[in-house]
């Protein structure tokens, strides 16, 4: 199962904990997660990517194994404590405004 | 008995407030969807337990929410109310897609917009400014978004199409955001003529449909505004809101950035009647439920100090359509007061003595329940109000 852990917002959003477990196809990669993300949870779809085309919002960042992917191509592969689920994959909301 | 409720979008959330037909106590329900930037919040004329609300965040976008009991329990479109899905139990709604028309056929000319540098810049969906619901169906609804567009929904908010006329008519190019972004704030259904329909942009101007919103036309004729370069542009106008009396569809009241404006030929042709206002800025203006020559606004000090003139909150009203205005301030702070009403903040209700409401970016929201005469504070401390709107209920 991959680990994903949401902003408090989107938490409320999904009515959902802290962290969810998704089951997910390999390869383990940021798109193969939130397409499994967004089939689970409808509601969540447009919060974190564009609708259209895809692209992570802009005040959202992707973390993994204290990494930020935030820039990295989404169908690259994850390390593999991600795809194990030792490790979680983050969802970050960017620190700034009221 | 009669009731009202209010429904007050604010930066941090949403909040109802309702009371009996004095409008004395009320009771505040909120906040509602909490932290989140709630711009719109409006009940359909068919049914009053059908409320849709414009939830939006800079860091998530945008999701529109639907109660259908009032407000008490909300859902997003798609998800009957109870029904779940998934491991969690979740509803499994997507209200939130809105998709620019750029079909071939109808989406054509619909690829940029002017940018604030003077270059072409593309059309970027950000969020819904206002909730339009439909006069006799409580499963159509409109959506005015910047980037400036119109869309419709004819299945309770689930699915979302463009009227893609308004942007395909001709000006779109010449179309350019203000300060707040370029948005599509005011929707007004014309309830004599199903067809027709007025919208207005900031800054773009006032259009009409006559057509239910296949072509739409500006109808700016007699807007005169310094800021751009030719004052008497066809478009290019920072329209703030316009405001109608159902009694009279033909009317029309414009707060423009500078200038309060009026129409009698549905807006073919506007003339100034700011009269003695002591500034003409301003965002609100509203018409008297059952006088439509009695009008509303809050004058702003200026485009570079948005907050009351003077330090003091006064309503101006006018019983002879504009040009005479007297001000209201029984009840409102006079003196130390620095808040702005912004353009959707203000609304009547249509109870016998005609209810005024409206909120402020201090976080206050007053009623009056005497036309104006004098002001209660219902709710002090909210966080800035984005909206409100108001529902007279049997």
């Amino acid at each position: 199962m991959i680990r994903v852990i949401l902003p408090p917002h989107l938490r409320t959003l999904a009515n959902v904990g802290s962290e969810v477990s998704l089951e997910v196809a390999a390869p383990i990669t940021i798109a193969s997660i939130l397409d499994a993300l967004e089939d689970t949870y409808p509601m969540l779809r447009g919060t974190i990517r564009d609708h259209d085309t895809l692209r992570r919002r802009a005040f959202l960042r992707f973390f993994a194994c204290e990494e930020d992917w935030s820039h990295e191509p989404t169908d690259k592969t994850l390390p593999d404590t991600v795809a194990s689920g030792k490790e979680p994959f983050l969802v970050v909301g960017a620190i700034a405004g009221g | 008995m009669s009731k009202v409720r209010v429904l007050a979008g604010t930066r941090k959330g949403a909040f109802i407030l309702t009371s009996d037909g004095k409008r004395e106590k009320w009771d505040v329900s909120g906040p509602h969807f909490a932290g989140w930037e709630m711009y719109h919040l409006k009940g359909s004329p068919v049914d009053p337990n059908r409320i849709y609300a414009s939830q939006t965040s800079g860091w998530f976008g945008q999701i529109i929410q639907r109660s259908d009991d009032g407000g008490k329990t909300w859902h997003q479109p798609g998800t009957p109310p109870g029904e779940t899905t998934g491991p969690g139990g979740t509803p499994k709604g997507e209200s939130n897609k809105f998709k620019y028309d750029a079909s071939p056929e109808t989406g054509k000319p619909l690829t940029t917009h002017q940018w604030y540098d003077g270059t072409q810049h593309p059309w970027e969906f950000k969020r819904v400014w206002h909730i339009e619901p439909s006069l006799t169906d409580a499963d159509t609804v409109y959506a005015g978004v910047e980037d400036a567009a119109l869309f419709r929904s004819t299945d309770g908010g689930k699915n979302w199409s463009e009227l893609s006329g308004l942007r395909g008519h001709g000006t779109g190019p010449k179309w350019q955001p203000g300060a707040g972004g370029m948005c599509l704030h005011t929707i007004i259904l014309d309830p004599k003529d199903p067809g027709r329909i007025y919208i207005a942009i900031s800054a773009a101007g006032a259009f009409r449909t006559d057509d239910g919103g296949n072509t739409w036309k500006p109808i700016n004729q007699g807007l005169r505004s310094q800021y751009i370069p030719d004052p008497k542009a066809e478009v290019g106008h920072c329209v703030h809101h316009i405001a109608m009396n159902p009694s009279r569809p033909g009317v029309l009241f414009m707060q423009k950035h500078w200038d309060v404006m009026r129409s009698d030929d549905a807006g073919d042709n506007w003339r100034e009647i700011s009269g003695n206002l002591p500034t003409d800025f301003g965002f609100v203006i509203d018409v008297h439920a059952h006088e439509p020559e009695t009008i509303y606004v809050i004058p702003i000090k200026s485009d570079g100090e948005h907050y009351v003139h003077e330090g003091k909150l006064r309503v101006y009203r006018s019983r002879s359509g504009g040009n005479e205005w007297e001000p209201l301030t029984k009840g409102l702070p006079q003196e130390n007061c620095y808040v702005n009403v912004l353009r959707d903040a203000m609304a009547v209700d249509s109870l016998d003595e005609c209810g005024i409401y409206f909120g402020t970016t201090g976080g206050q929201v007053y009623a009056s329940n005497d036309a104006g005469d004098s002001w209660n504070p219902i709710v002090r401390d909210l966080p800035a109000v984005l909206s409100v709107e108001v529902q007279t209920l049997a």
